[in-house]
């Protein structure tokens, strides 16, 4: 940052587009993405003059949104875009959305058309604020000039602050003219906005006792530790290793206890594991840590669970009681909270009840013997489990970062990828956003230049925003995009065939891109694999080439991702891969469900 | 555990553009009921506003709109006038009826045993403006009802807390 910039300034007379440039700099924003159109133009010609601040062209607003996610998942700091009016603005609405669903905190600065043609259907116009109000933690349109430095200060500690999410701030063209005085973050503060984050003493004493005296507990934990950066994720790890009792994770949390912890039991929901299920419908006391009871994870809401008593952190409280009713609330920032635990447990010297853990252990042992991750080998076909093997194999020992895009592979890398720190991972959960992948792995690797960052994608996903692979040989960006090519949107088929009767209805791609020559027609590298034989070795190269890859991987068409919780089933119902020959029987009820 | 209940709220908000667009998108959104929602800025100095909302759902789902509002950005406080304390709920209504002869007396006389004013009157009509707990007003728009009853313009409810203390 610019040591001028940061200090705290004088108020000073500059336009508005300057005033947009030099909040972002006091912010400590190093990369914007974005994409210019006649709303902007002002911002965009003050970035012109502008050099110490990155620019990605992205090729479409989405890409923009999304890779702006990629950077903040995996930075921790504010992901920053910015886009036109109108279609600019729309074109963001999907990472918007995304961002809310997952808490990641995003400013996006959309143009508007000057004030006086506001409400007069002018040329790229839309209602930015109306459309993103609900897709957004906070908006606003900023109609005076003088209350834009203000509102570009609010935005940065709205967004980065309480639960973190996107907001949009809309400018009008004519305040990006505008000159008015700017004034530094350091002088204003938001009037009423207080995120609560420490936790309530009374509310810890509680819990450390409950943890004390549980017999059969589980650590229920989820994006909520990664959101309170990687001091949280140490001070879970301290937890567990002070009290000794397993952890499981949902989809955004993994990372924030290593995958070759002890006490890790994998993922748990729908395509958790059978042991991290079957532990949390046992366990008699649940301590869920940064998690929101997703209908993902619990399965059928009245068979979750149903012995336990449960303890939930979270640092918004709309999220208490909202589909599980808990025993223990505790509302506050994750890292503090467990750091609260921490020092309650040891100051007290607790000790967890040994002989219940022992037996407890014990029955989590026999779940985990029937070793539900396995699937069947067959000659000649690449197992999409296989490739998620070698994938991990192979790059296990680089420093890597993942994002997904949405569907089986997801799933499978969910399963099957090992992650041994936070912020390593980046996948849309809550929306799941095809498409999220590509562009999040241009962020990633905007603010991880020299790491290994792979999509693991489907051939569905991937061409829902395939051309930010234009933007990834812009910028020398050596993202590996990993195909798991099945040529049917998998999990739909897979719904199809557990669900529907087999009718598989539009989910077959009768035509595919080569995406060989496509990586070739973008000035990328093409790879392809359709035997298991040859797979290492592609993957190597495409490891060893440092310029963006396209990886074909051909696999079983038709295999199924296990295990699964059936819709409307709870925990201790799942299907394992071996038992996929048997019926399966849905509920009518659990058919409505998504 | 799942009987429907009617709870009024107040929410008091920062008085910026979009806030009563906020609350209303979220109760739409989730798909809360509105029964009734009346706003107005009651601090000009401080720019506060203060949004008073009757709805009805399950306690579950009363706790989650509470919870809901009060993660907005803009939203202060907000109180749930039917648990939190004792308080004091009243609604005015304009009451529009026609008619001659013995029905206009009636109407007249139902009135004033009500307490309505008449605000508007012509030989063949009354604007009446009454207040009142919501109940109150109900009934009286019931009795009008075979008396010439012809339209109804409500403020919906605004609340405040009984005693020396504020909200």
């Amino acid at each position: 940052m610019d040591k001028d910039h940061a200090a705290p300034t004088q108020a000073v007379e500059m336009t508005g587009a300057e005033m947009i440039i030099r909040a972002l700099k006091d912010h400590g924003v190093s990369h914007i993405f974005g994409y210019p159109g006649g709303a902007v133009l002002p911002v965009y010609d003050a970035l012109f003059a502008s050099n110490d601040l990155v620019h990605v062209l992205v090729r479409h607003e989405q890409g923009a949104t999304h890779a702006a996610e990629g950077y903040a998942r995996s930075t921790g700091k504010p992901g920053v875009a910015l886009v036109t009016s109108g279609p600019g603005a729309t074109n963001a609405v999907t990472g918007l959305t995304d961002a809310l669903m997952d808490s990641i905190p995003l400013v996006v600065i959309t143009g508007q058309v000057a004030t006086h043609l506001i409400g007069n259907d002018a040329f790229q116009e839309a209602d930015t604020v109306g459309i993103t109000r609900p897709c957004t933690k906070h908006n606003w349109l900023v109609k005076d000039i003088k209350d834009l430095p203000r509102i570009m200060h609010e935005a940065f500690q709205i967004a980065t602050t309480g639960r973190p999410g996107p907001v949009v701030v809309d400018i009008p063209k004519d305040i990006q003219f505008k000159k008015g005085m700017y004034v530094s973050p350091t002088e204003v503060a938001h009037r009423t906005y207080r995120p609560r984050t420490e936790p309530d003493a009374a509310a810890i004493e509680k819990a450390v006792a409950m943890m004390a005296a549980a017999q059969r507990p589980i650590f229920y934990t989820g994006g909520g530790i990664i959101n309170a950066g990687p001091a949280a994720s140490e001070a879970l790890r301290e937890l567990v290793a002070l009290t000794g009792f397993p952890v499981t994770s949902t989809l955004m949390g993994l990372g924030a206890y290593p995958a070759s912890g002890k006490a890790w039991l994998g993922m748990l929901g729908m395509h958790g594991t059978y042991e991290a299920n079957n532990a949390m419908h046992d366990c008699d006391l649940m301590i869920c840590l940064g998690a929101r009871f997703d209908d993902r994870v619990t399965g059928r809401v009245d068979g979750f669970s149903p012995g336990s008593r449960k303890i939930h952190l979270d640092i918004d409280a709309s999220q208490i009681n909202k589909n599980v009713r808990v025993d223990l609330p505790i509302v506050a920032d994750a890292r503090k909270a467990i750091e609260a635990m921490v020092r309650l447990w040891k100051a007290k010297k607790c000790k967890p009840d040994a002989a219940a853990l022992q037996a407890w252990w014990s029955r989590i042992d026999e779940w985990r013997a029937r070793d539900c991750l396995a699937y069947r080998q067959v000659n000649g076909l690449i197992k999409p489990q296989y490739a998620i093997d070698r994938l991990y194999a192979l790059t296990r020992d680089r420093d890597v970062y993942v994002t997904t895009e949405v569907g089986q592979h997801q799933m499978w890398a969910a399963q099957r990828f090992k992650f041994e720190q936070p912020n390593r991972w980046m996948t849309s959960g809550g929306l799941g956003t095809m498409g999220y992948g590509l562009p999040a792995a241009v962020g990633v690797q905007m603010a991880h230049p020299s790491s290994l960052v792979i999509d693991i994608a489907g051939e569905g996903s991937v061409q829902m925003t395939m051309q930010e692979m234009s933007t990834a040989v812009q910028y020398n960006l050596p993202i590996k995009i990993f195909i798991l090519n099945n040529r049917y949107l998998g999990m739909v088929r897979q719904w199809q065939q557990l669900l529907h009767g087999g009718r598989y209805s539009h989910s077959y791609s009768e035509s595919l891109p080569d995406f060989v020559k496509l990586a070739e027609a973008f000035g990328c590298v093409g790879l392809r694999a359709s035997k298991p034989s040859e797979l290492d070795a592609r993957i190597q190269e495409m490891i060893d080439v440092r310029r963006p890859v396209l990886f074909d991987c051909l696999v079983d068409e038709k295999e199924n991702c296990y295990p699964m919780i059936p819709s409307g089933a709870a925990h201790n119902e799942m299907i394992l891969c071996d038992a996929e020959e048997e019926s399966t029987q849905v509920s009518d009820a659990g058919k409505m469900l998504v | 555990m799942n009987r429907i209940e009617r709870h009024t709220f107040a929410v008091l908000v920062d008085n910026e553009a979009g806030v009563l667009a906020r609350v209303v998108g979220l109760f739409s959104g989730r798909g809360y009921n509105i029964e009734s929602l009346t706003v107005a800025e009651v601090d000009a100095e401080a720019h506060t506003s203060r949004i008073t909302i009757v709805t009805s759902g399950t306690l579950e789902v009363l706790e989650q709109i509470r919870a809901q509002l009060g993660r907005l950005v803009p939203v202060q406080r907000v109180v749930d006038w039917t648990i939190d304390k004792p308080s004091i709920e009243r609604e005015m209504a304009l009451v529009k009826v026609t008619g001659t002869g013995e029905k206009r007396v009636e109407a007249l006389r139902m009135a004033e045993a009500f307490r309505a004013r008449p605000v508007d009157t012509t030989h063949t009509s009354f604007v009446f403006e009454i207040t009142g707990a919501p109940a109150k007003i109900e009934s009286f728009i019931d009795l009008m009802r075979p008396l010439g009853l012809v339209e109804v313009s409500r403020t919906g409810v605004v609340a405040i807390s009984r005693g020396p203390d504020p909200m």
